[in-house]
């Protein structure tokens, strides 16, 4: 049943049947849905076949070869990565049915309403309130640093329920219309000069009680699960040498040798020495999850790469000499897809800078890694016994 | 690109780090490093000739049919992991894996066996810091016997047999009975230097000297990361430990947050350095991307392994600058390998070649 054989055997079939020279992009991406082909390792009727995640490979590299279309995962990256593995291990079985297959197939993109101005590190500290009215909650606040907000049909959302309880008991999950005429999204300007995020303004949002996630009070369990696939996303990237930052640097040397100087030398061979390392690291870290050993090293290269980033970047400015004090663009606009190795020296320098802040800030990575790892003792937590309410803002 | 090195420790290399761990607990605690380190017997002879001649690791670079175990250079790396997290003052790197290779580069010889099986010890006489493709120094070869003066040669007090190369480009095997060796006063008490003089010693010519010294430098400098890795396991260990146990201001240090960061940052070096350190014993192995490996794993190492003795020293306050606490000894062996086969910035000059990053 679960054999890679059998794998090759239904995605022959599904390709037989749908052929995608001859078929709507859609209707194939739903058919491959509906054949349990597009995440084999979620259960059947919902995409998957309850097969080994490993077993995913054949598929897609079978369907690759025959030129299929794919649902651009890296559009759709919130609602793979975040959204459904939430949805599936708290869903009901109506929301699973709802929602995973057009999150899937990216005929609904979602976005996440975590983050809020008052709320960043100490995200369960999050203020914006929601309030039971029969079968529906009034939601109102603000969230902030939401990715695709303008493109997306919905939003997993926490939300306070309960001000008298500690910070952590009272939040509750739930998923969030984009479409709901007290949602407002404006686009959130960034050094860079573009606008990849938005701030998300919520008054009077009604949200059905159908569309809570988990139990009332159960919201900072669930975000974890979300929060957990958001790291196992970052770590499992897979790069050849010179693929990430340190590659247009190493290229603008070689090709111009008019700009080299000996201090500039020094400070890329080390760079260079330690991209590459870095590289090999989150390898190995691969390897271990290929062989069933997952370490604790995947704390630790969101740490690495945010730094390395920032120094390439910093240092690739200043090879430019003359051509480094321009800049390609500040015009405003709204990216739908953000590369960091995209676009000029000037804004991998600005954008990478956001790398230390974005996903966990290199601070908080620290103390993680200092508590969970080598079992420091942990920070002091004066908020432990406090009513959310009763905290300091 | 080639294949993907394989960064993983196997079942069968876990096993013998745990041997090798549990021999050293016993031969090598750090109250008998320290003593030794003062007394005639520098080299620890009862803890050689349990790892060679009891477990047969000196033989594992050698191949099965000239008298070794038929092993790699991926578990050698482990052996030195272990050796490096005891700094335990044996002649591993310089016999088994330098000197060894050395001979392996000039063709069968009888003197492999013997130093396979750890009956005899051999040391290359190259000055310790000279990089893979560095200047070293030759001495004469004259009327059939050889002449110099060499210096910074390690574990030379406890070789039987040193590797000399000449001015006539032959690399010689001569007695150390032949020859006068003279310990210097070195920085790295558990690996210390002499000085070698020939006056008229006979040498038995084994082949050129120029690529048997290149491939014996260039393994041990890709061996030596392992080494580092040990030393700086050990350190971040031992301090992370003793922050946990240690009450100022009553609390454990280790909760001040300012401490906690730079000990996650170690953590992260020494993750980093363990990945550059698997990789470079890996290539060694298959021959794929060796040179490259060797550098990048040796441009890396040697500052983490010297971070992570500094930082030891610091956050263990006065007990650490104590000749009683084993700290300096880790401190000592790390800034010595941090120039022993090259410094960093010899290996990054090197880099500047081979990943073509050519300097102004």
């Amino acid at each position: 049943m679960s054999s890679a054989e059998e794998m090759r055997r239904r995605t022959r079939e599904l390709l037989a049947a749908h052929p995608p020279a001859s078929t709507d992009r859609l209707d194939f991406l739903r058919a491959r849905f509906d054949a349990g082909l597009a995440w084999v390792h979620y259960p059947e009727g919902l995409g998957g076949l309850g097969a080994p995640r490993s077993l995913q490979a054949v598929v897609d590299a079978e369907l690759e070869a025959a030129g299929a279309p794919d649902n651009d995962p890296r559009r759709i990256g919130i609602g793979l990565g975040m959204a459904a593995p939430t949805i599936l291990q708290f869903g009901t079985e109506e929301q699973k049915r709802r929602y995973l297959r057009p999150l899937w197939t990216g005929e609904e993109v979602w976005c996440q309403l975590f983050s809020e101005p008052g709320a960043g590190s100490d995200l369960a500290a999050l203020g914006t309130r929601a309030v039971r009215e029969g079968d529906n909650w009034v939601v109102n606040g603000q969230k902030v640093w939401t990715s695709s907000a303008h493109v997306a049909r919905w939003a997993i959302l926490i939300a306070r329920t309960d001000p008298d309880v500690p910070k952590h008991r009272g939040i509750t999950y739930f998923v969030c219309d984009m479409t709901d005429p007290g949602v407002e999204v404006r686009p959130l300007r960034q050094i860079t000069g573009e606008a990849e995020f938005n701030e998300v303004f919520l008054t009077d949002v009604r949200i059905p009680d159908s569309r809570r996630l988990g139990q009332v009070g159960d919201g900072w369990k669930v975000a974890q699960t979300t929060l957990n696939n958001e790291r196992v996303a970052i770590g499992g990237m897979r790069l050849p040498r010179e693929g990430g930052m340190i590659g247009p640097v190493s290229r603008t040397w070689r090709e111009r040798p008019e700009l080299r100087t000996h201090d500039l030398h020094q400070r890329l061979l080390k760079l260079w020495v330690e991209a590459e390392v870095s590289r090999l690291t989150a390898e190995r870290l691969r390897q271990q999850l290929v062989a069933g050993q997952p370490g604790p090293e995947g704390a630790g290269m969101k740490l690495a790469f945010a730094r390395l980033n920032q120094e390439i970047s910093g240092l690739e400015v200043e090879l430019l000499g003359e051509e480094g004090l321009l800049y390609d663009d500040w015009t405003m606009r709204r990216p739908e897809l953000v590369d960091f190795t995209g676009r000029d020296a000037g804004y991998r320098y600005l954008r990478s800078k956001g790398n230390s802040i974005e996903g966990g800030t290199t601070e908080v990575l620290l103390n993680i890694v200092a508590e969970r790892v080598l079992g420091l003792p942990a920070e002091p937590r004066t908020d432990k016994d406090v009513a959310w309410k009763d905290l300091a803002r | 690109m080639s294949a993907q090195p394989d960064l993983l420790y196997s079942e069968e290399e876990e096993a013998l780090r745990a041997a090798v761990r549990d021999l050293l607990a016993d031969h090598c605690d750090a109250p008998g490093v320290i003593a030794r380190t003062e007394s005639d017997a520098s080299h620890d002879r009862e803890a050689w000739k349990a790892l060679a001649d009891g477990m047969g690791l000196a033989g594992l670079l050698v191949p099965e049919s000239l008298g070794g175990q038929g092993a790699t250079h991926r578990e050698a790396a482990v052996v030195l992991e272990e050796l490096g997290r005891a700094v335990a003052p044996v002649p591993y790197l310089t016999s088994a894996v330098v000197a060894t290779e050395a001979l392996l580069a000039c063709g069968a010889d009888e003197l492999l066996g013997e130093l396979a099986s750890g009956r005899r010890i051999g040391a290359l006489a190259v000055a310790l810091n000279v990089a893979p493709g560095g200047a070293y120094k030759v001495v004469r070869h004259e009327g059939g016997a050889l002449h110099g003066d060499l210096t910074g040669v390690a574990d030379a007090a406890a070789a039987d047999v040193l590797l000399v190369p000449a001015d006539d480009g032959g690399l010689y095997a001569v007695d150390t009975t032949a020859a006068t060796v003279t310990p210097q006063v070195s920085l790295d008490l558990t690996r210390p230097l002499a000085t070698v003089t020939l006056d008229g010693a006979p040498g038995r010519l084994l082949g050129d000297a120029e690529p048997a010294v290149h491939r014996a430098l260039r393994a041990g400098a890709g061996l030596l990361a392992s080494e580092q890795l040990g030393l700086a396991e050990w350190t971040l260990t031992e301090t992370v430990r003793y922050l946990k146990e240690r009450k100022q201001f009553n609390r454990p240090v280790g909760g001040f947050q300012a401490l906690k960061h730079r000990l996650a940052q170690l953590w992260l070096e020494v993750v980093n350095l363990r990945a550059a350190a698997r990789n470079a014993a890996d290539a060694l192995t298959t021959g794929e991307d060796a040179d490259l490996a060797a550098t990048v794993a040796q441009a890396f190492a040697a500052p983490v392994a010297v971070h992570a003795a500094e930082e030891a020293l610091q956050l263990h306050g006065g007990i650490g600058m104590t000749w009683e606490h084993p700290a300096h000894l880790y401190l000592k062996r790390a800034k010595a390998d941090s120039i022993a086969y090259g410094t960093a910035g010899a290996h990054r000059q090197a880099l500047a070649g081979l990943a073509d990053l050519q300097a102004p």
